[in-house]
């Protein structure tokens, strides 16, 4: 391998461990950002020459950390020139004395510190997204926005407003206690679930130059896997996450969405269904029960049915019962109504739908229309379902779905 | 880090009864009590309400003083704890202990970090 490419693979592999360090030793993300950058530099011009180092990580850090121990010292005696007021940021104010050795070997693993501090819920959902991808991701601004469908500047400035917030606000750089830690995995995990479904809801396959964001949050969640082994809701949303992931070729077909009923099953991604499988049936064995397992469970059932027929929608049924009792939401509540309609009849759901519909709560919201268009259509009711396709149209801004309503609706017209 | 716990809270008319203002004071001094052992408590109030408020705005050197509070919010300012905290995490920490329904329904607390101006010797 040249030298250019090891560079590369270092950082693509290496950056979210070795960052992590260097923020917890410079007290800094900025600092450790820039400390990182030039060692990553300094690296594509010692190399080619040099060869490449036995443990590239540790050459990194260690690089980094000089130069974080440089910068420290000149800033220290550019303070001592100065006596005019000045503003402390006292939670993350760098250690005076930097100087030991090689920061790598002595501490296993800082990016759990990591993962807490960028996912702080303290933080906005756009700033918790953004830092995690661009620190323990190692993705550069440009390829965050251009996932996210965002100018350049807007990605940056959220980044710059979490960065801030974490210093100014004292948001500790720490693993949080036992005691807290459950609410605060909570918040991991909803990251890393909010950066999945960014990519599955985007991916149509037209954005072939866009980054895909499905693998990161697969990539992120099998590090949270490693760092806090046999958490069964770590276990639970990895899986979620393959099995839904394992349909992505299946999913669009010349642009349009294709429902999970008239999908291609022979595009769906056996490697990722074995392995999903795999982890489903360990994180339901494990307690507490939460969310994420029983979503990945019913996951699994879809993805055992050889056929759409063959879907066991009684078990579905039932799994949306249980997810129930954990969120009393009214689109969960949709869901399990639309499992009775196909497990104890058409009309037995319906009636459930329309119960649903009746308290107002989803009335904005395109899928309470669509399911029970589908289930009026299933049931050769082509004028009412014709009516729901119409409202659940006036709701999408979507266009895959735009289309899909769209051709279910001449169905009915016809 | 000195933290700043504003109490808001929402006004109701009625004055809150013996009970309810029992349990709310208990819980203030609990957490007041506790603040003050650890010698983290550096100031704690409850104000009066809105209607007693009076806002001065100075624009271009002259004053504008009216009745009411600085802005009409559906949940009011009723009082604050200022401690020193050893991150945000220990602050919330303590805000979850704060009790908020003093001044009618229970509300929230603005947790805000202190910005230290110091200066160095």
């Amino acid at each position: 391998m040249d030298a250019g490419a090891a560079v590369e693979a270092v950082f693509r592999q290496e950056s979210g461990r070795i960052v992590a360090t260097l923020i917890r030793i410079s007290g800094s993300f900025d600092r450790a950002e820039e400390a990182m950058q030039e060692a990553f530099a300094a690296a594509l011009a010692a190399w080619p020459a040099n060869g490449i180092p036995q443990n590239p990580a540790a050459w990194i850090t260690t690089a980094a950390h000089r130069k974080l121990i440089d910068q420290s010292r000149r800033e220290k005696t550019q303070r001592e020139k100065q006596d005019s007021l000045q503003y402390e940021t006292p939670a993350f104010r760098p250690p005076d004395d930097l100087e030991f050795d090689d920061p790598a070997m002595h501490f296993p693993d800082d990016r759990l510190r990591l993962i807490f501090t960028c996912c702080h819920p303290a933080l906005n959902p756009e700033g918790q997204v953004a830092l995690t991808l661009r620190t323990l991701g190692g993705l550069t601004t440009t390829e965050i926005a251009r996932a996210f469908l965002l100018p350049e500047p807007t990605l940056a400035q959220r980044l710059v407003r979490a960065k801030r917030k974490i210093q100014e606000a004292g948001i500790a750089y720490e693993i949080p206690p036992a005691a807290r830690l459950p609410e605060r995995l909570t918040s991991v995990q909803a990251v890393i679930y909010l950066i999945f479904n960014a990519g599955y809801t985007a991916g149509s396959g037209r954005q072939l130059l866009r980054l895909d964001l499905c693998a990161e949050a697969i990539r992120l969640a099998r590090l949270l896997d490693e760092l806090l082994p046999g958490d069964p809701e770590n276990l639970g949303l990895l899986a979620l996450m393959l099995l839904h992931d394992s349909r992505r070729q299946a999913r669009v077909s010349d642009s349009q969405l294709v429902t999970l009923e008239d999908q291609d099953r022979s595009l769906w991604d056996q490697a990722e269904i074995s392995e999903g499988l795999r982890l489903v049936e360990t994180a339901l064995r494990l307690r507490p029960l939460g969310p994420y397992q029983v979503q990945a469970a019913i996951a699994a059932v879809h993805a055992q049915a050889k056929t759409a027929g063959e879907t066991d929608w009684n078990e579905i049924a039932a799994l949306y019962a249980r997810l129930f009792e954990f969120n009393h939401s009214p689109v969960i509540a949709l869901n399990h109504a639309v499992a009775i309609a196909m497990s104890a009849g058409f009309e037995e759901g319906l009636r459930r739908i329309n119960a649903i519909g009746a308290t107002g709560e989803l009335d904005g919201y395109y899928l309470l229309h669509g399911s029970r268009a589908d289930i009026l259509r299933r049931m050769n009711r082509f004028e009412e379902a014709a009516e729901a396709y119409r409202r659940a149209l006036a709701l999408t801004t979507n266009q895959v779905e735009h289309d899909f309503l769209s051709r279910r609706l001449r169905m009915c017209e016809k | 880090m000195r933290y700043m716990f504003l109490i808001y809270s929402q006004e109701r008319p009625e004055p809150l009864t013996q009970q309810e203002a029992e349990t709310i004071m208990n819980g203030h001094w609990a957490v007041m009590q506790d603040a003050q052992q650890k010698g983290i408590l550096l100031g704690v109030d409850k104000l009066k309400p809105t209607s007693t408020a009076t806002t001065v705005r100075v624009t271009g050197g002259s004053a504008l003083t009216t009745d009411g509070p600085f802005a009409e919010t559906k949940e009011q300012l009723a009082g604050y704890y200022m401690l020193e905290c050893k991150d945000l995490d220990d602050a919330i920490e303590w805000a979850k202990r704060i009790p908020t329904g003093c001044i009618g329904a229970e509300g929230g607390i603005e947790i805000r970090p202190i910005h230290e101006l110091s200066r160095r010797p």
